[in-house]
């Protein structure tokens, strides 16, 4: 067994740094690296991408990644673990191939493809079996929106994952797994932690935690101290550097920029947390109340302590449905009397969308306080030099949607004075694609490996 | 003594649904235990009141010298749904800052608090 296992950030979401990947893998030694491109609202667009052509629904950056990746894999034995998947990982697969044949590195590519997630061509035999599917914060019945369903994917464990590099995979592709099973993986791999080892499975969650939002725990995003923090510009993302025992350490490469320190790492910890003594996971139940920090070097920290106990017999279920349509438009108004105008033109707007006889669910108006149109001309900050107008409708009749985005620009000229800042045009009108989170018994979840070399 | 909570914390926050959760972690550990006297839930409830619709929940992390708080009905709906700038509750830590605490002078003074400006 390694005594120490390197496992690399490369992908907080799908939009990431680009550059990430390959600074993680040829800044020095890792043995894997890992990337997430997944979260709630992507299932939905890469569904919608699919149903157009059925040969998308993957994260299509992660084939540049690859590539990008592709002499750390074949020379020095980086393995890489990815959810790029999303609600199409054969054609995820298909596409490294591809690029693997025009590579010439086909042959040293081993390839696991990781199924199982996806529960929509199930949906009807699953409810019809009595699976309620209750959404998780409402109570309510997934029978209400079933029409109108665009995908159903179960968050998977590490399990497949584990069994996709047990059988050789150098490069495993998932849909839905959860993020931080993309960590646990190659660790309960090299260390074989398995059920009962309760305590390391949570380390292994928790250090998938810390590192699934990419440079979030090394110094982006970080508001303690934050001017002070070195070369953003050239930020490192962060890497676990695991032990059989499980603790580990939290460092990033030499020479790259940002901070890893105690209070970098725990505004990581407690991103979207919830009941703290119970992180729930397919692979464990990881208590964030026993997690103790330690600054072990410059930008090294020890994480040590950890308990866990054993999961649920439930998984999650990621649904995204149809839900209408949206619209957003700005105007920015200018000093003088900028806020006074803005909440003139809103009420302008109201009035109008009230004699054209428009109804939306919902009309939200911000008024967002900027510095762009007056510099440093600008003085008193209580005497804003502009103010953006931010409205947004939201409704269940796409014309009314769409009328609504006509009703902006005319204010240009027949509105308040001192506008601008309306160049992009008519706010475009949206799909609204709902997020629906319910549970489902783990028994009726079936994850497939398939190993292609 | 006012004291801004600003001054003795920093924070993070994300979204779960249409609950947004603020991390709230004592800029120096001896700071924890005031922190967790005095952000109460109720405390806390009162100052988002009229910014969330849904209640609060608080969970004490002692470890990391943090407090976890859930806001339910903060985001119009949940990410693919709000109309929000904000419609993620990335920015909700900030907005937990801006409360201003009110601390006995001695005590203030004995634990090396910054007084308000």
């Amino acid at each position: 067994m390694k005594s120490l296992v390197r496992v690399a950030s490369g992908q907080g979401f799908w939009g990431d740094w680009l550059e990430a990947p390959r600074r993680q893998v040829e800044g020095g030694q890792v043995d894997y690296l890992m990337l997430d491109y997944l979260a709630e609202v992507t299932m939905s667009i890469l569904q919608k991408q699919k149903e157009r052509d059925p040969r998308m629904g993957y994260a299509r950056d992660f084939i540049g990644a690859i590539e990008s990746v592709l002499p750390g894999i074949v020379e020095r034995g980086v393995k890489v673990i990815a959810n790029a998947g999303g609600v199409n990982p054969r054609a995820c697969a298909d596409a490294l191939l591809a690029l693997a044949d025009q590579k010439g590195v086909r042959g040293q590519l081993v390839l696991g493809v990781v199924t199982g997630d996806d529960l929509l061509p199930r949906l009807d035999e699953l409810m019809a079996q009595g699976h309620a599917l209750a959404n998780m914060d409402t109570g309510e019945p997934l029978s209400l929106v079933r029409d109108r369903v665009l995908s159903a994917n179960a968050y998977i464990g590490s399990d497949p994952i584990v069994e996709a590099l047990g059988r050789g995979a150098n490069v495993v592709v998932t849909g839905r797994s959860t993020d931080t099973a993309l960590t646990m993986a190659p660790l309960r791999y090299e260390f074989g932690w398995g059920a009962g080892d309760w305590d390391k499975m949570a380390a292994g969650i928790i250090a998938g935690h810390i590192i699934e939002c990419g440079a979030q725990c090394s110094g982006g995003n970080c508001l303690k101290d934050w001017q002070t923090i070195p070369d953003v510009w050239n930020i490192g993302y962060p890497i676990v550097d695991a032990r059989p025992d499980g603790t580990f350490e939290i460092c990033k490469h030499p020479g790259t920029g940002g901070r890893i320190d105690v209070s970098t790492v725990t505004e990581q910890l407690v991103y979207e947390m919830g009941d703290p003594h119970a992180y729930i996971t397919p692979d464990v139940v990881a208590d964030f109340t026993s997690i103790q920090l330690q600054q072990a070097g410059e930008d090294r920290v020890r994480v040590y302590g950890i308990t866990g106990g054993p999961p649920t017999d439930k998984l999650k279920v990621s649904i995204a449905y149809r839900s209408g349509y949206k619209a957003v438009g700005t105007l920015v108004y200018a000093w003088p009397d900028a806020l006074a105008k803005a909440k003139a033109a809103d009420a302008v707007l109201r009035r109008r969308l009230e004699y054209l006889g428009l109804s939306f669910d919902t009309v939200v108006t911000e008024y967002v306080g900027a510095n762009a149109t007056h510099g440093p001309l600008a003085g008193d900050v209580d005497d804003l030099p502009e103010v953006q107008l931010r409205v947004g409708v939201r409704g269940q009749d796409k014309a009314m949607v769409e009328r609504f985005t006509r009703e902006l620009i005319p204010m240009v000229l027949n509105g308040p004075p001192s506008v601008t800042g309306f160049a992009a045009g008519r706010p475009k009108v949206e799909e609204i694609v709902a997020y629906w989170p319910a549970l489902i018994d783990k028994t009726v979840v079936r994850t497939q490996v398939e190993v292609v070399r | 003594m006012k004291v801004r909570l600003l001054d003795l914390a920093h924070a993070r926050s994300g979204d779960k649904g249409d609950t947004a959760n603020v991390g709230v972690i004592a800029l120096r550990p001896e700071w924890y235990p005031l922190l967790a006297r005095e952000l109460t839930l109720e405390r806390v409830a009162a100052h988002f009141r009229g910014v969330i619709t849904g209640g609060v929940q608080r969970y004490e992390l002692p470890n990391l010298k943090a407090l976890n708080f859930l806001l339910h009905g903060a985001l119009d709906g949940g990410g693919t749904l709000s109309l929000k700038t904000d419609a993620q509750g990335k920015v909700f830590s900030t907005a937990m800052l801006r409360m201003v605490l009110d601390i006995p002078d001695a005590e203030a003074s004995s634990l090396g608090l910054p007084p308000a400006p």
